[in-house]
């Protein structure tokens, strides 16, 4: 069912949407982000105006900014999609020019207020293009390998772009975010099957070209892959982080140490503290019981989003809803599974809770997507 | 395009299902993370616990306060001054040869010093202390404290380090301290931490090396909390250790420091002890050095000057210099006779200045002979040729029990390094160690302490110190440790008949008061103050025969090393004895006169608590005697302060 058959009577207008925004995923989002503000209360020692306090500032405009994408009719957002995602691509290429670099890696621009990351922006305006595109696609096309070469291609342009910079979390976070978005729209499972396959032989790829002169990726990336894979080998060299983050994770135990009691943390031992690593304090200073709340607290951001999804029966909604749910579970999966000692260091934030500006601002966006979608869903009948 | 209801159904159906399946990979995925917590934080806790604590806890050392070394009447012979010195971080520094050269313009730096205060700081993370200078003077340390905000990084700083304040009067007796060395670490088997302390002050020799493990104290600790740069974050915990003990010796530091005056210029020692109870009251050792040059590493240029003087400074000749005993021996041979009753104290002996044994002549020291000899004239006279005479009738072994019996040949248990055992030689001795047979001819030299008997001055003291009081003394160093009494049982009285010491002493009265005493001149005239005693001049080298015949011994015309050593035992006050002494100057000459005037002021010293009156004197030596003790700078050691001792 595309916007056009929407009987626009049915849908709620003016002021009165809000009281028809999905308010479970408000609350539950607040509540992550809250917890956010709290730990970067503990690892700043203390402080409100080193990280917690930036932070605050960053989710109220973020949630602003949500209210304001969720009042704006999702068929709008549905006609901006490729526009959006045309954008992006510009400032990706942006960055590649005029991009400040960071950490070794060019990936902001600065606008001034804030340094934006347009990679953090791709993620969400490829599930957007993707989504209008399977909405205008003729369901019976989906597996047509033309049909199929197309959202291929709009995936891997952003993903060469952002692999170049050089990110390798948010080019991998990019496939897979596009690709669950390509297989919830009902691409043919041979597909999947086929590209899982082709990985296998990429990833075989990737390590025979270490050292020669088509080497695939940087030399600190096959130093992550390697530590990853054996961290002891280097304790305080390369596998410093990932020791040291099993560490804080193992020691908070149960209960954890007490709020403000983690010593991995507090002392230095992590790195990144406040930013890709910040579970691990959480963990430290909240034991089991904080982990796994804040796990559970994003499975149920899942649910709901999910749930939204089912009952939406417009396609470029459904298919939103479960792209954004999908980029937001990639987020979280991939950084618990890095400080977890179960995936290389990749640099990908937690959604939510780490320090920083763009990521924040973006997944907030997003969710007002959602919740527009949510909004201004199909009624009646 | 528009599409059928019925279309629209099943796509939406197929985009719930694939949803659903993406949804429920997503839940199993946050499954596998929530038993990955349960793995890590739940079942692994303990072990991920512990490896935390390892990282945040360091324990660092905290070295206790070495023990105080107090003499008998509580001045300090060693102390724990305050060391400043100059830290430097080189974080804090910025630019490090910018400050250092602002330094300089303050103080004066030692270079090698510097240098491998650069190596150091190179070599560590920038923000630990590093020791750039110490041993400054309180004039130098206050002027870096003044210009300190000029030099940025540079911290004044106060630590404990080994002080001397009697400088060289007690380097043989409690040796000094020196920075812990690989060589040390090799030779001793102690895991104590503090050894891995770098420069942690160990004792080197003396008391401070026998004494160790009480002066030493247990290392205390602190614990504390560390970044992962090692960066101190704030102290745990702190255990202080246990300070090491304080000693007090049984010396004296104003008599010690006199002895050392007198004996200034010889190459000599001497040993003064209570003649009641054994307690050293002053052991010096001639010439000297100071021990604080040590407590830091002396320098190769020192070393050598000490190592190079032909007076062995570094030698403690009074309890590790051996030297044949002379005639202050005799009183050894006339009680072995004594006492195995083969001869009596009025019996005489013909002295023709020589006595025939077979076909070898054993000379007396008087060509002309002393006529008839008793034991008394022997003694005074220090005549020779009785004591060949009544040696063999005695035997050695008989001999070599009694010198036994009297503290010789034997080592005596007090904590100095190099405590030599000396040798009362018997037959068997002989017979073991050169594999000859004991010959008649040793026996005689024996009897006059020639030949094989080696004696200590410490040896000579508690055997006079015997003698004197009719009691088996132990010589004792060490009056308190950590404010307990140390082996201070009454002594037992001498296995040897009062009669036959009480015939002795009046012998060794009339050596030094005697008209025919040969320490006649060296009396001290004052009532109740006379002394006793023996001298002794023991030969270094054999006299030949045609040295004899052209009559060249006088010791002046010998070089100093081949002259004869000079020596004196002796007590006072004679009628009532409290003080022992004796006196060895190494290649002195007679010990008449080299000998017995050291003697004689030291027990003179020792009775008057500080300079005799010069009333004490024979009247003609009065003017020299004043001359010599004008001419002689005394250390007047700080009276104890009170509260000070922790005894």
């Amino acid at each position: 069912m595309s916007y056009l058959e929407y009987n626009v009577k049915t849908v709620p207008a003016g002021a009165r949407k809000v009281l028809y925004l999905n308010w479970p995923l408000i609350l539950l989002l607040t509540a992550v982000a809250s917890i956010g503000f709290l730990m970067l209360y503990s690892v700043a020692g203390g402080r409100l105006d080193r990280w917690a306090e930036p932070q605050m500032q960053r989710f109220g405009l973020g949630m602003a900014a949500m209210i304001f994408v969720a009042m704006v009719p999702i068929w709008f957002w549905r006609n901006v999609s490729a526009l959006a995602y045309v954008v992006s691509l510009g400032m990706l290429l942006a960055v590649e020019f005029f991009g400040t670099v960071g950490m070794g890696a060019q990936r902001w621009i600065d606008l001034g207020f804030m340094r934006l990351q347009p990679s953090e922006v791709t993620k969400i305006t490829l599930v957007m293009v993707l989504a209008a595109y399977y909405d205008w696609l003729d369901p019976k096309k989906v597996s047509h390998p033309v049909w199929v070469l197309i959202p291929l291609v709009l995936i891997l342009i952003p993903t060469a772009l952002v692999i170049i910079q050089p990110d390798l979390g948010t080019s991998i976070l990019l496939v897979a975010g596009g690709g669950l978005v390509m297989f919830v729209a009902g691409v043919s499972w041979w597909y999947f099957g086929t590209v899982i396959a082709a990985a296998g032989g990429l990833v075989a790829a990737v390590f025979t070209s270490r050292g020669t002169p088509w080497q695939l990726l940087q030399d600190y990336q096959y130093r992550r892959i390697d530590t990853f894979l054996d961290p002891s080998q280097d304790p305080l060299g390369a596998g410093y982080h990932i020791t040291q983050s099993k560490i804080a994770l193992g020691s908070g135990g149960f209960s954890g140490r007490g709020f403000m009691q983690g010593t991995q943390s507090r002392l230095n031992f992590l790195p990144e503290k406040h930013t890709d690593f910040i579970f691990t304090t959480l963990a430290e200073e909240f034991g089991f019981i904080g982990a796994f709340s804040l796990l559970v607290l994003y499975g149920l951001i899942i649910l709901f989003c999910v749930l939204s999804a089912m009952a939406n029966r417009d396609r470029y909604s459904a298919l939103l809803i479960y792209g954004v749910a999908a980029a937001f579970f990639l987020y979280f999966a991939v950084n618990m599974s890095m400080v977890m000692g179960l995936a290389p260091v990749v640099g990908v934030p937690l959604p939510l809770v780490s320090y920083g500006g763009s990521a924040m601002l973006v997944l907030l966006v997003a969710f007002g997507l959602v919740q527009s979608a949510h909004v201004h869903r199909p009624r009646g009948r | 395009m528009r599409q059928s209801p019925k279309d629209i159904e099943e796509n939406a159906r197929v985009v719930t299902r694939r949803g659903l399946v993406v949804g429920g990979l997503q839940l199993a995925f946050m499954g596998m993370l929530g038993l990955r917590m349960r793995q890590m934080q739940i079942e692994e806790a303990d072990e991920y616990r512990l490896l935390a604590e390892e990282n945040r806890v360091n324990m660092r050392l905290l070295a206790p306060p070495r023990g105080i070394i107090y003499d008998r009447n509580g001045v300090i012979i060693a102390d724990n001054a305050q060391n400043y010195r100059i830290i430097i971080v080189r974080e804090d520094a910025g630019d490090v040869d910018d400050v250092i050269a602002k330094l300089q313009q303050i103080v004066e730096l030692d270079e090698d010093e510097l240098e491998r205060a650069i190596r150091e700081m190179n070599r560590r993370s920038p923000f630990v202390p590093v020791t750039l200078a110490d041993r400054l003077t309180w004039e130098e340390f206050s002027k870096v404290a003044v210009n300190s905000p000029a030099l940025p990084g540079i911290t004044p700083d106060v630590g404990l380090s080994r002080f001397y304040p009697m400088k060289a009067d007690f380097a043989h007796v409690i040796g000094y301290v020196g920075p812990v060395s690989d060589f040390d670490l090799g030779r001793i088997d102690d895991d104590d931490p503090l050894l891995q302390i770098p420069k942690f002050q160990i004792g080197k020799i003396g008391v401070e090396n026998k004494l160790e493990k009480p002066l030493r104290g247990k290392a205390g600790n602190k614990r504390i909390e560390v970044n992962a740069a090692g960066r101190v974050m704030r102290e745990l915990g702190r255990d202080e250790g246990i300070p090491g003990q304080d000693i007090q010796l049984t010396v004296d530091a104003r008599l010690q420091n006199f002895v050392q005056a007198r004996m200034d210029g010889e190459s000599a020692a001497a040993v003064v002890i209570d003649v009641t109870n054994g307690d050293i009251l002053a052991i010096g050792s001639a010439p000297a050095y100071d021990p604080n040059k040590f407590v830091r590493g002396i320098s190769s240029a020192d070393y050598r000057v000490l190592q190079e003087d032909r007076y062995v400074p570094l030698r403690n000749k009074s309890v590790q210099g051996t030297y044949p005993p002379g005639s202050t021996y005799k009183m050894v041979t006339a009680l072995a006779a004594l006492e195995a009753g083969v001869v009596g104290p009025e019996e005489t002996v013909w002295c023709p200045g020589y006595y025939q044994l077979g076909r070898r002549r054993f000379h007396c020291w008087k060509r002309g002979g002393h006529g008839h000899m008793n034991l008394e004239n022997s003694l005074v006279q220090s005549c020779d040729t009785y004591y060949y005479d009544v040696s063999q009738r005695v035997g050695i072994d008989k001999i070599s029990a009694m010198a036994n019996k009297l503290g010789m040949g034997m080592r005596h248990d007090i904590p100095m390094s190099a405590v030599a055992e000396g040798l009362a030689p018997t037959q068997q001795w002989k017979a073991v160690r050169r594999g000859e047979a004991w010959r008649v001819g040793d026996t005689l030299n024996a009897s006059i302490g020639q030949g094989f008997t080696l004696t200590s001055p410490l040896q000579l003291a508690v055997y006079t110190a015997r003698m004197a009081s009719g009691l088996a003394i132990n010589p004792r160093l060490i009056k308190t440790l950590g404010g307990v009494e140390q082996g201070a049982e009454p002594p037992a009285p001498l296995d040897i008949r009062p009669a036959h010491l009480r015939a002795i002493r009046r012998a060794m009265i009339n050596v030094s008061n005697g008209q025919r005493g040969t320490a006649r001149g060296s009396r001290i005239v004052t009532e109740g103050y006379e002394m006793a005693g023996k001298t002794g001049t023991s030969q270094v080298r054999n006299i030949t025969a045609a040295e004899r015949a052209q009559g060249v011994f006088r010791n002046e015309d010998l070089p100093w090393e081949r002259r004869d050593h000079a020596l004196f035992v002796g007590y006072a006050p004679h009628t009532d004895p409290r003080y022992a002494v004796s006196v060895v100057v190494e290649h002195g000459g007679g010990g008449s006169r080299a000998a017995a005037p050291i003697a004689r002021d030291i027990l003179a010293f020792a009775q008057y608590g500080g300079v005799p009156p010069l009333d004490a004197y024979p009247t003609s030596q009065r003017e020299r005697i004043r001359t010599m003790y004008e001419s002689m700078t005394l250390a007047d050691p700080a009276p104890p302060v009170p509260g000070r001792s922790r005894a």
